[in-house]
């Protein structure tokens, strides 16, 4: 297993030294002592996430792990290359299924992956939305396994959240140690919100003319990333909005105002595609905007990300993203997939058949690691009750090797060890690509579990790129 | 601005001013039952009316401190409970969060659930405590919106529903009380009126500035006059409406427009600067109690409806 911090034979590698150094001054106590200061700190600004279904405290707090995640220059070049790439051959993707499907007639990606997937929108055949961006903010799952082994687990082009962590997490820490971040070591990322603005505008619609008026639309307080959605709207000066605030009107989108109407250009919108628009999507949605998708496809409001993007994602899409920057790119893949069995594929569901305890399986469309298999963690018992549900529905599920994934040095009351970590970045699409040297790192808090996800267990930590 | 941001800055104006004021009715309300003189629950009963909580009528059941600190402070239902408007205030300010300044989330979130896992015999018992903890999240909020928020128009929204709700507690106490401030009772004289007079200031937590102004001699006519129409006192009707004006006449300049709730407010403000003690109670210190309290509800509803609510 790839230790992030430590060598094979127990050096620390270059880029912990300064971690390294820190946490032999600072000792357990000091470390302990900032861990609970830390949470008051978070607890007090109320970043805090709720969790579906779970019922119990409606303001748990995310851990923070104070011990930062580094990457070198040299490292993040590679990674954020491959990232770049990945964001525009997604959307290349976006734009062909929506129009002309070349890269299906190439016969590279079977039809019926696509056409019949719940994600893909028949409504969007021939929409052109500006810049010809669909999925404004992709967030790309990586797990580590090696020196120079980066992997995509996923992709998120809906609507990836996490982006509030990666900042707060920051500022967190420079307020805790500022020693750290002399002598301008870390790259920053503090400039995402203008990042983000800067993309919004790029996408307003071609006919608008002076400054866009963009808005973050949240389904509410309740939702369980308002703090995110709060947060992002504050630091980039757009305004927060929930469905019952905007409305339609003489082909276009308005909001309510104290001044009364104000016609909206760009949508940042944080809801799921089945509430934009109960017209066009769910008629038994009491959430949405009435109309709101016909004015998106006359051109006169922007949705970031397009309805429909989520095709690209999917996990059983996931598999080609390869070849799709082959096919609409030219270019050799520079991150690369995880191998993946297709539980579709008669001889692929065969070898799942054979080799489920070693492998981890998920269906298609979960998320946030719910409803998935890992079988060397799972007793033979619970490995037949799941494959039972595969062969009921094969095309559902797919399976990957159960990845040895990077750990990184995590306090666990005041002492180190060591915990499995992924990473999110946050890539920007608009007129041109954006990226921040920087990203989400999660952690599995519980000691030898791979799932890092927070609604399960999971922790986040700060993570530095290294400036050159 | 969103009218539902403008909305919600409101309500947490208003949610605010109603738990500090509930304190300083519960206080009231603890005082006068300490009284030797009180054998009833007149006491408790008043102070629950003046919040707006009477209690179900046909309910014959002789009213405690308990009964009313449960419902004043504990009730997590009414919006007439300390512990409601705390968590509405912080509910319209979670739902703009990008209206209110890191310093005022803060102030708002702090301690939030104290009073949630609270039961009635730890509030019975830790009372002026948890009292001077609510006034004190209070001011805390309010203070750090004096310095930190922008001056625009969130600011007046958030100012005005303070106001608006403050004229209101102090007329639904008036309404309450008015009996004990008109002239005739001062024939009745004794302790029990000094008392009952008296109480009316502690709810305001106005007796030092009373005195400062008329020099330790209580009478209904001077307490009536000093919470009605001393335009210094910033709890007064005649205060809290020149604010009211502040505000919108703010809001008139920056959006342009004269809206009929500016109107109402400015009447009423006029009528309050001009009039004399003498004259409103030759009306009728009750009939001007009711007028007032009438007008105030409907310039709450024009503001609603001015600014698209």
């Amino acid at each position: 297993m790839f230790n992030e911090m430590q060598e094979a034979d127990g050096a620390t590698r270059h880029a912990y030294a300064r971690i390294e150094s820190w946490l032999k001054e600072a000792g357990p106590d000091l470390l302990r002592q900032r861990g609970l200061d830390a949470e008051a700190i978070f607890r007090r600004i109320g970043i805090t996430f709720a969790v579906y279904g779970e019922g119990g405290d409606p303001d748990r707090l995310i851990p923070f792990d104070l011990i930062p995640r580094v990457f070198t220059a040299s490292e993040w070049r590679t990674m954020s290359r491959g990232i770049e790439q990945r964001a525009r051959a997604l959307n290349a993707f976006l734009y062909d299924v929506y129009h002309r499907g070349e890269i299906l007639k190439a016969g590279l990606i079977p039809e019926h992956l696509v056409y019949n997937n719940e994600a893909f929108l028949p409504d969007m055949v021939g929409v052109d939305p500006p810049g010809k961006v669909y999925s404004h903010i992709v967030g790309i799952d990586i797990v580590r396994t090696g020196p120079e082994s980066f992997l995509v687990l996923e992709d998120n082009c809906r609507t990836p959240s996490g982006v509030s962590y990666m900042l707060e997490n920051r500022e967190i820490m420079m307020r805790m140690f500022p020693e750290l971040f002399g002598s301008r070591s870390v790259d920053r990322v503090d400039n995402y919100p203008d990042m983000l603005r800067a993309t919004l505008e790029e996408v307003a619609p071609p006919s608008q003319s002076g400054d866009p008026t963009i808005v973050l639309l949240t389904p509410g307080s309740f939702n369980s990333a308002y703090y995110e959605h709060s947060f992002l709207a504050d630091l980039t000066g757009i305004e927060l909005v929930e469905p019952q605030d905007l409305f339609v009107d003489e082909g276009k989108c308005w909001m309510r105002t104290t001044r009364g109407p104000k016609v909206v250009d760009v949508i940042y919108r944080r809801i799921d595609d089945d509430f934009i628009d109960p017209l066009a999507f769910r008629p038994d949605s009491m959430l949405g905007v009435p109309g709101l998708f016909e004015v998106y496809r006359a051109g006169n409001v922007t949705l970031c990300s397009a309805p429909g993007s989520g095709v690209a994602d999917d996990k059983a899409i996931y598999t080609f993203v390869p070849a799709m920057i082959r096919f609409y790119l030219g270019e050799r893949p520079i991150l690369q997939n995880v191998p993946t069995w297709q539980c579709g594929k008669p001889d692929d569901l065969q070898y799942v058949r054979e080799n489920i305890a070693d492998l981890v399986v998920k269906e298609v469309h979960g998320s946030g690691g719910y409803g998935m298999l890992i079988g060397p963690q799972s007793t033979t018992a619970e490995c037949a009750e799941y494959m039972a549900r595969v062969e009921a529905n094969p095309g559902n599920f797919i399976a990957q090797p159960t990845l040895e994934l990077s750990s990184a040095p995590t306090l666990e009351d005041g002492s180190i060890s060591d915990r499995h970590v992924d990473f999110r970045p946050f890539c920007l699409v608009g007129k041109r690509i954006r990226l921040v040297p920087g990203g989400l790192t999660r952690v599995a808090l519980k000691k030898g579990s791979l799932v890092v996800n927070s609604s399960q267990g999971g922790g986040v930590k700060d993570t530095w790129i290294l400036s050159e | 601005m969103l009218s539902r941001t403008a909305e919600n800055l409101y309500w947490l104006g208003r949610y605010t001013e109603r738990a500090e004021s509930t304190a300083r009715l519960i206080e009231m309300g603890r005082r006068m039952a300490m009284l030797p003189s009180v054998t009833d629950d007149d006491e408790w009963k008043s102070v629950l009316t003046a919040a707006g909580a009477l209690p179900a009528p046909g309910t014959t059941a002789e009213l405690t401190e308990r009964d009313v600190i449960r419902e004043l402070l504990l009730e997590p239902a009414k919006t007439s409970s300390i512990r409601a408007c705390l968590m509405r205030a912080r509910e319209n300010g979670r739902a703009v969060r990008t209206a209110l300044t890191q310093d005022m989330w803060e102030a708002l979130n702090e301690g939030w659930r104290r009073l949630e896992f609270m039961d009635d015999y730890e509030a019975c018992r830790d009372l002026s405590t948890i009292l001077d903890w609510v006034k004190l999240r209070t001011s805390t909020l309010r203070g750090a919106s004096e310095t930190s928020m922008l001056r625009n128009d969130g600011f007046d929204f958030f100012r005005l529903g303070g106001y608006v709700e403050r004229a209101d507690m102090m007329l639904r106490l008036l309404d309450v009380k008015y009996y004990v401030l008109l002239p005739e009772t001062e024939t009745v004289g004794g302790g029990r009126d000094h008392h009952q007079w008296t109480s009316v200031l502690h709810a305001n937590s106005a007796t030092r500035a009373y005195h400062h102004l008329y020099l330790g001699d209580y009478t209904p006519w001077q307490i009536s006059d000093f919470l009605i129409l001393n335009r210094d006192f910033p709890r007064s009707l005649s205060f809290s409406y020149q604010q009211i004006c502040v505000h919108l006449s703010s809001l008139e300049d920056r959006y342009g427009e004269t809206k009929p709730c500016i109107g109402t407010a400015s009447e009423m403000n006029t009528r309050l600067r001009d009039l004399r003690m003498g004259e409103i109670f030759q009306m009728g210190l009750h009939e001007f109690i009711g007028e007032a309290l009438a007008k105030t509800n409907t310039l709450a509803g024009e503001i609603a409806d001015a600014y698209h609510f």
